[in-house]
Order: C-alpha cells, then sequence, then structure tokens
C-alpha cells in the first residue's frame, strides 16, 4: 500500500491546494448548535449550582479565619522550635489558599454553570483603513516638509551630532561606580613570605606534624580575620592544604622547594569561574569544583584532567618556620581565580 | 455667561444609570463601556498560560511590596541577634540578618518570601509555556509579529526579575551564584576587567552589590515589566485574540464569550485560583532555606547546588564546555598578553544568543521561507505545521540538553553513574539531540495528520462487528458528522516554494537559500481531504488515503 508515487495530480489532494484555479473546500458548517446546560433545563440543577457556588465563597471565608488562628495562635521567639514556624507557615499558606480558591472556584463554577454560555461571533476589523493610512502617511509627509529638516540639512546634521553625544554624560557618570579600577589587584593576594597558614575560619596557624598523609585542611592566611576587606582578601587568599606521598607528586623544575615534605598548598579558587574547589578525592588524589565539575589532578600540579576550566590551581609555595607552622614563602606566582582579559 | 454649557437633560432612571451618567460626563467611559463590555473573547485552556503570567506577577508585586518593608539591601557587617539559635552571634550582611528576621521573627515573613519565590519560578515558567503555546500554534504570525517581540523581551526581563531577586539575601548560595557571574564578566574581551568592578564596586564581592540589584529587582525591571505588559495587552485588544480552527469560526471573526459577564468573571476568578494554588505550594514546599545555607563566605560551597530553573540552561552550558580539548586549550594569551577565555566566553553567549537570536526573529524567517505575507487569525494545530512543530521541539530539546546538563552532578549521584559519562553523552545530546527531535516530530506530525485523513476518510471505529449475508465479516465505520470533519479538513498545507529569479533573471543566492529551506520544510507533506476524496473514499474504499501522500515534486515540477 505504501507505494506514494502512484498518486497521480488529478487523485491527489495536492491539487486542491496547488493554486490551479477552482480550489475545492469543504463548506463550513458554521457553529455547532447550542447545547443547553442541566443548569438550563432543571431548575433543581440550577438551585444546586447557586447552592454550590455559595458554599466555594464559604469556604473562603472560613480560609481566611483559618489565617487568622495561624497569626495569632503562634508567636515567635527564641524558643520557636522549627516544626512551629513550619507549622505557622503552613496555617497560613493554606488558610490564603483557601480563601483564594473559594472565591476563584466559585465564581468560576458560577460563570459555568448559571451565566449564558452562548458563543457569540463577532465581526473582525482590520487593524487600519486603506484610507486612514493614506491620511497619515500624507500628514506625515507635511509635518516633516513643514519642520524643513529635508531642506536645511546643516540643522539636521548638527542636531544629529548633537543627539549622538548627548547621552553619553549619562554614560560617563557612571564610571565612579567603583573608584578602583586598576586591574593589577587581581594580582595579589594576602599571602607573602612568612605568612603563617591557619585554619579556616578559626585562624589558628598550622603546625607541620599535623598534616598527615591523606588530610585536607581549609586555609586562610594569618590576619585575615583582622582584615579590613576581608570577604575581598578572602576571596583570593582561600587555599587548600594537603599531604601526599612525596613520590606521588611530580614536581616541575623550579617548583621543587614549592612543597614540604609533600604538603602542597593550591588555591581553592576554581579558574574556571571562581567557585570555591571545595571537593577533595582521597583515593585518586583530584579536586573537584561542585559547581561546574572541573577537575584538577593534584599529583600533576593541580592540571585540569576534566570540565570547563582551561588551566590550572595556582600553587602557593610554602615550607616551615622556626616554630615548625607552615608559612608561605611568597605570593601565588600567577593571579587566582578565573581568566580576565589583562591576566596574560 | 453660560452660553456655552448647555444643560444636561438626559436623566437617568437606576442607580448604576446614576453612577455611569456620572463618570461618562467626566471622563466619557460610556464608549470604553460600550467597546469592551461585550467583546468576544474565544476559549481554550491553552490560552490560560498567558493569563498565569499575569496573575503571578500581580502575586509577585504584592507580596514583594511586603518584603520590602521589612528587607535591608545593606551589605555592612553585622552580628546576628534574631530568633534563630543557632546563627547567633554569627558575622554576617545586615541584608542576610534582615532575611533571617524575614523569615523567623516576623509572623508571616517566611510564607510572604516562600509565596513570592514560588511565584517567581512559576512565572518564568508560565511566560515560557505561554511563548511555546504561541509558536507552535503560530499565533506570532501577522499581524501579531510585534507583540511576539514584546513577548521575547518580557521573557527577558522575567529572567533579570529573578536572577537579580535571587541574589539579594546574600547567603551562601547566592553569593557563589554572584561570583559565577562574576567569573562570566571577566571573561569578556577588553572590557571585562573593568565591567565586574564598575558592578560589583572594586573587587568582588564588595559591599555594593546587594544593593544595586536591589533597585534593579524592585524599581527598574518591575517598572520595565510593567511597561511591556501594557504594550503587550494593548496589542491583544488591537488584533483581538486568536482562535482555534473549527466550525464557524473564519478569519474574519471570533467566536467566543462576552467579556461581561462570563469572561471576565472567568478570567478573574482563575487569578484567585492561581493565588490560591501558589499559596498551597507556598504552605507546603520549602524554599531557599537562607538559614541552612549560612552567609555568604568565600570558601564554602555546598556540593550539588543548583541555580534557580530558568537559569539552569546558561549554567548547564558552562558545564559543558570542554577547557582542554585534546591538547587545545580554549583559553589562550592573544596579542602577546591578553587573555581570551573562550571556555568562559563561548558557552555564556552563544547558546543563549542562538536561542534569543532566532526567537526574535522567527516570526520574518518564517515569512521569508514560506513567502505567506498574509494575516492569520486562525492557529495552526501543531501537527498541521510540521516544520514549524519540528523546529520548536529541536529547540526545546536543545534547551533541554543544557538545563539537564545544570544537573549533571545530581544526575550521576541520582542513578549512581560516572559524573563524566553523564557529562559525554549531554555533549553529545547538545549537537544531535536537536537533529533527532527535529526528525522525530516531523515523522509524528506528518503520521497524525494521515491519521486525521484517514478518520475523514472511513469514519470513526465503532467497535461493531456486522456479518454481511455472504458470511464476510466486517467492522462498522460511522461517518464524522459534519463539525468534527471540519476540524480535521480546516488547515493550509503549505507547498514548497522553489527560488524563483529576480527582476535581473538571476537567482540571488539568498533566494537560493531560501528554495533550499523551503523544500527542506515542505518537501514531505500531507494535504487536506478534499470533498471530491472523500465521495471517492465512499464509493471506492480505501485508496485516496494512500494518493494524497506524495511527495511536493508532483506539484511543483
Amino acid at each position: 500500500m505504501g507505494d506514494h508515487s502512484h498518486g497521480g495530480p488529478k487523485s491527489s489532494g495536492t491539487v486542491a491546494t496547488a493554486g490551479q484555479g477552482e480550489v475545492e473546500k469543504f463548506q463550513d458548517p458554521g457553529l455547532p448548535p447550542h447545547r443547553p446546560r442541566l443548569a438550563d433545563k432543571d431548575p433543581r440543577a440550577e438551585k444546586r449550582a447557586e447552592r454550590q457556588v455559595a458554599i466555594l465563597f464559604a469556604i473562603s471565608v472560613i480560609g481566611t479565619l483559618l489565617f487568622f488562628v495561624g497569626y495569632i495562635a503562634i508567636r515567635l521567639d527564641e524558643t520557636t522550635a522549627i516544626s512551629t514556624l513550619r507549622l505557622q507557615n503552613f496555617l497560613l499558606g493554606m488558610g490564603t489558599a483557601f480563601a483564594m480558591l473559594g472565591i476563584g472556584v466559585g465564581i468560576v463554577h458560577w460563570a459555568k454553570t448559571l451565566m449564558p454560555d452562548h458563543e457569540i461571533a463577532e465581526e473582525r476589523h482590520a487593524v487600519r483603513t486603506e484610507e486612514d493610512r493614506q491620511i497619515a502617511e500624507t500628514m506625515v509627509s507635511e509635518i516633516i516638509s513643514e519642520s524643513g529638516i529635508k531642506r536645511r540639512p546643516l540643522i539636521r546634521n548638527t542636531l544629529l551630532g548633537a543627539m549622538l553625544l548627548a547621552p553619553l554624560p549619562a554614560i560617563g557618570i557612571l564610571r565612579d561606580l567603583s573608584k578602583d579600577l586598576n586591574p593589577d589587584v587581581l594580582r595579589h593576594s594576602m599571602w607573602d613570605a612568612g605568612v603563617r597558614l591557619t585554619r579556616d575560619p578559626e585562624g589558628t596557624p598550622i603546625k607541620a606534624s599535623e598534616v598527615t598523609i591523606g588530610s585536607a585542611f581549609h586555609v586562610i592566611p594569618e590576619g585575615l580575620n583582622e582584615a579590613e576587606h576581608k570577604l575581598e582578601e578572602k576571596a583570593k587568599a582561600v587555599v587548600l592544604l594537603m599531604r601526599l606521598n612525596p613520590e606521588d607528586l611530580h614536581v616541575s623544575p623550579g617548583r621543587e622547594d614549592w612543597n614540604y615534605n609533600g604538603i602542597v598548598a593550591y588555591s581553592k579558587i576554581c579558574t574556571h569561574v571562581g567557585c570555591p574547589v571545595a571537593l577533595y578525592e582521597q583515593q585518586t588524589h583530584h579536586l573537584l569544583c561542585p559547581c561546574h565539575q572541573s577537575t584538577f589532578d593534584l599529583t600533576q600540579e593541580c592540571k585540569v584532567i576534566f570540565g570547563p576550566a582551561s588551566h590550572a590551581l595556582p600553587q602557593l609555595p610554602i615550607s616551615v618556620d622556626s616554630e615548625g607552622y607552615l608559612v608561605a614563602t611568597s605570593d601565588f606566582h600567577e593571579p587566582v581565580g578565573p581568566s580576565y582579559w589583562e591576566r596574560g | 455667561m453660560s452660553a456655552s454649557t448647555s444643560p444636561d437633560t438626559y436623566q437617568p432612571k437606576t442607580r448604576v444609570g446614576r453612577i455611569s451618567n456620572f463618570v461618562d460626563t467626566r471622563v466619557g467611559a460610556s464608549s470604553i463601556v460600550k467597546e469592551f463590555g461585550r467583546k468576544v473573547f474565544p476559549d481554550h485552556w491553552s490560552f490560560m498560560f498567558g493569563e498565569v503570567a499575569l496573575y503571578t506577577f500581580v502575586i509577585l508585586l504584592l507580596s514583594g511590596t511586603f518584603l520590602t518593608l521589612f528587607f535591608d539591601p545593606s551589605m555592612a557587617e553585622t552580628h546576628y541577634t534574631g530568633s534563630y539559635v543557632p546563627l547567633k552571634g554569627v558575622e554576617m550582611s545586615v541584608a542576610y540578618a534582615s532575611t533571617l528576621d524575614l523569615s523567623f521573627d516576623i509572623r508571616g515573613g517566611l510564607f510572604m518570601r516562600q509565596l513570592h519565590h514560588w511565584s517567581a519560578l512559576l512565572f518564568v515558567a508560565s511566560v515560557s509555556v505561554h511563548m511555546l503555546r504561541v509558536f507552535f500554534t503560530g499565533a506570532f504570525r501577522r499581524p501579531r509579529e510585534l507583540n511576539w517581540v514584546v513577548g521575547c523581551v518580557l521573557l527577558i526581563l522575567a529572567l533579570a526579575a529573578g536572577f537579580t531577586g535571587y541574589s539579594l539575601p546574600d547567603d551562601l548560595l547566592s553569593g557563589n551564584g554572584l561570583r559565577i557571574i562574576d567569573g562570566v564578566i571577566k571573561a569578556i574581551p577588553l572590557i571585562g576587567t573593568y565591567l565586574s568592578m564598575l558592578i560589583f564596586g572594586g573587587e568582588f564581592p564588595g559591599t555594593a552589590i546587594v544593593g544595586r540589584l536591589y533597585v534593579m529587582h524592585i524599581l527598574v525591571v518591575p517598572a520595565l515589566i510593567l511597561l511591556m505588559i501594557a504594550i503587550h495587552l494593548f496589542m491583544v485588544v488591537v488584533h483581538k485574540h486568536t482562535q482555534y480552527p473549527g466550525p464557524g469560526r473564519t478569519e474574519n471573526n471570533v467566536v467566543g464569550f462576552p467579556v461581561g459577564p462570563v469572561y471576565a468573571a472567568k478570567a478573574g476568578g482563575f487569578f484567585f485560583i492561581v493565588f490560591g494554588i501558589v499559596a498551597a505550594i507556598a504552605a507546603n514546599f520549602q524554599i531557599l532555606p537562607i538559614w541552612d545555607y549560612g552567609p555568604y563566605d568565600p570558601s564554602p560551597v555546598s556540593a550539588g547546588t543548583q541555580p534557580d530553573w530558568y537559569i539552569g540552561f546558561v549554567d548547564g552550558a558552562l558545564r559543558l564546555m570542554p577547557g582542554v580539548l585534546g591538547d587545545f586549550r580554549f583559553e589562550y594569551v592573544i596579542f602577546g598578553g591578553y587573555t581570551l577565555s573562550l571556555n568562559v566566553l563561548l558557552p555564556a553567549l552563544v547558546p543563549a544568543g542562538i536561542l534569543f537570536g532566532l526567537m526574535f526573529t522567527w516570526p520574518w524567517i518564517e515569512r521569508w521561507v514560506t513567502k505567506d505575507n498574509r494575516e492569520h487569525h486562525i492557529l495552526d494545530r501543531p501537527r498541521n505545521a510540521p516544520f514549524r512543530t519540528a523546529t520548536g521541539v529541536a529547540g526545546v530539546v536543545w534547551y533541554c540538553v543544557m538545563w539537564a546538563a545544570a544537573s549533571s552532578d545530581l544526575i550521576a549521584t541520582h542513578f549512581h553513574v560516572s559524573l563524566n559519562d553523564v557529562t559525554y553523552w549531554l555533549r553529545a545530546l547538545f549537537f544531535i539531540g536537536p537533529i533527532i527531535g527535529f526528525m522525530v516530530t516531523r515523522r509524528i506530525c506528518l503520521a497524525l495528520q494521515r491519521k486525521d485523513r484517514e478518520i475523514v476518510l472511513h469514519g470513526r471505529e465503532t467497535g461493531r462487528i456486522v456479518r454481511l449475508p455472504h458470511g464476510e465479516f466486517i467492522e462498522v465505520h460511522e461517518p464524522l458528522n459534519e463539525y468534527k470533519l471540519h476540524r480535521l479538513v480546516d488547515f493550509e498545507s503549505p507547498v514548497v516554494q522553489p527560488a524563483v529569479p529576480d527582476a535581473n533573471g538571476r537567482i540571488t543566492r539568498t533566494e537560493k537559500l531560501r528554495g533550499r529551506l523551503s523544500r527542506f520544510f515542505f518537501e514531505d507533506r500531507v494535504a487536506p481531504v478534499t470533498p471530491a476524496e472523500l465521495e471517492a473514499a465512499h464509493s471506492h474504499g480505501h485508496a485516496p488515503v494512500e494518493a494524497a501522500e506524495t511527495k511536493a515534486e508532483v506539484t511543483t515540477r
């Protein structure tokens, strides 16, 4: 049955729409006959519908009362359990819900059962008439010619120039949205030679001996909690500290003294768009960003092995001070966090 | 002195008459009543999505106003002193503290927060579904192209409203969201760094951003939305509403219920129903428990975090993009010292750009390909426009792949599969998903159209088996009544419009492209049944069903 090509043009349905003169179409039978509803024929059904609508409105009243029960009966203070808060939320919400649904369902039920349900056909009118458009056209061209803007190009061009420039102050005035626009601040963090690595958020220093193999610390620089721009500094300075077997680390030339006995510190800010790289898979030595799943290999100096990040997490060179506490030996050697145009 | 004022001779008799006389003689309201009082609106369940959008916006204005009475958009540091014991004494911003107060110390504050957030999710959802309805039924065609554009602008504004609001509580979740935005802005070549610093008032996070987003969220964006809604509804009145095809419905009339009283009652009642449903959701389903997340701190982040659903497709695109492909890094240094981060720029801008670009221009693309410049007030059933339905589904699939990617980690943990595999699969689907979606949808549409033909030509299967005198069993098919029949045959099936030479007798390159697109869209088509075919079917049996499925070559060559 599936051989379609045998349908010659004469017998095919496409003839009708191919525009070959006489278009064959079914006649529009017009609106279907109106069918009366039960409430239109049966006075008892009508009465019943009327009662239903009234009951729905009454439910709305009960809902409003329920709201006030929840509002007045439950007061909030320090002793309020979260479950009590939830109960109040439930009462207020369901009270509102019933108050609204009672009215809404009632009105719609009223409209559907008791208001006339005859469909009406209304003529559509064209958005505009040909005559109106011609009048408007002449009017506009008269206005333009009376203004003389076409005949006086000097006026037109100077006006255009002025109008192009006039909005510039509105943009320029936004310059002071930030007093400081120097991208160089992104290159520097609080880390410096001798700054101790401390626990996030307490700020207590970490002894190298406390960092056992397989452990990981969330680290902030010493003094961060007292810093003037704490959050801005923290956004650049947070570090992950981990200890691996020294033989697992593939250290590139120039970074030989950046780790201490297999203890390594890397920026915690993802180089993709700046989420904290908070997940450390101990077994595989992978760091995973929970936002967009960029994965960094700790053994290969946090090279990107999966996901949307494009460059490795910056490493913080560390050592120990005379008391055995871990300290940075310098700032990061590159900007931390997401790339930016001036990063280079 | 009163030569110019003629005494009003009209003496109203009823109370309604007196009131309307008062109003009319002052603002001329009776012409408005005359115009709108009995204006006819067609009825269909799918027309209610736009209403839901409008009503959720009203709920947003109401609940949002309540929230502004208590919320303080300051990023100044404070120590929490409110009722929620676990956070007592914790250092946080005033914005976060006032959001906690709204939740724990203001009765009804939590309900209002949840009502506001749920309405916001529903607002964007209903705008989106309403747009899908308009797209799939072809309601955007002339004369409604501009209203479609206004609708697209409204969608963008809805996203902007949602995002600016999401970032206000200054909790851990919204702070990390802002940090992602900061990272995306910084990836913009040339001006990105400066833009980021201007927006945040210096380095991220700064102390300015919440206040700045606040003024956008409660003033600028809602004002723009209101303006656009006014334009949108004004145009609906000017154009009158579209209607689905059916008996008695033509391009020249509107069939439905008059505004007063039926339509006004239904639409007005529906506002209360929407309000009631959102209130019930807000009463029962917790959303954004900011006290669980804690104040913003650049160091912690919780795993499995999700943005609000409507931002998901951008977030998913960010996740899908590989940063390194083989040995090629998508981030590289150009002009000796400037970094171009294509790994961020491409996914953040390109998919959204393509989606919105196609959305804005689709009415003109379709008009150009079909050469159909007529006014359309009768909607298409989606199956009767297979090319458009297939294109729309391709877009939806593409969007959904990105959207699913925003949950790649949850998919992996929930179904116990490898996160990397989920990402690889979604990367593949990103490219082939829309193609499969297009092909399958078009086949489904054509099949449904054939089914319609079948029903028209052979009638409804009654399930009644009759044995004929000579022993043959047949199932009786009942012919459709004329109203049902009309529903199934009253549509147009566009044909291929091959490329034609211009005035100079040359086929331009764009015309060639148009011809190719037209062939691609309309090569396979099913035509509506004609009366002659129905006649033939009644006398000869089955032949015409198959015969009508012709390739376009038959008619165009």
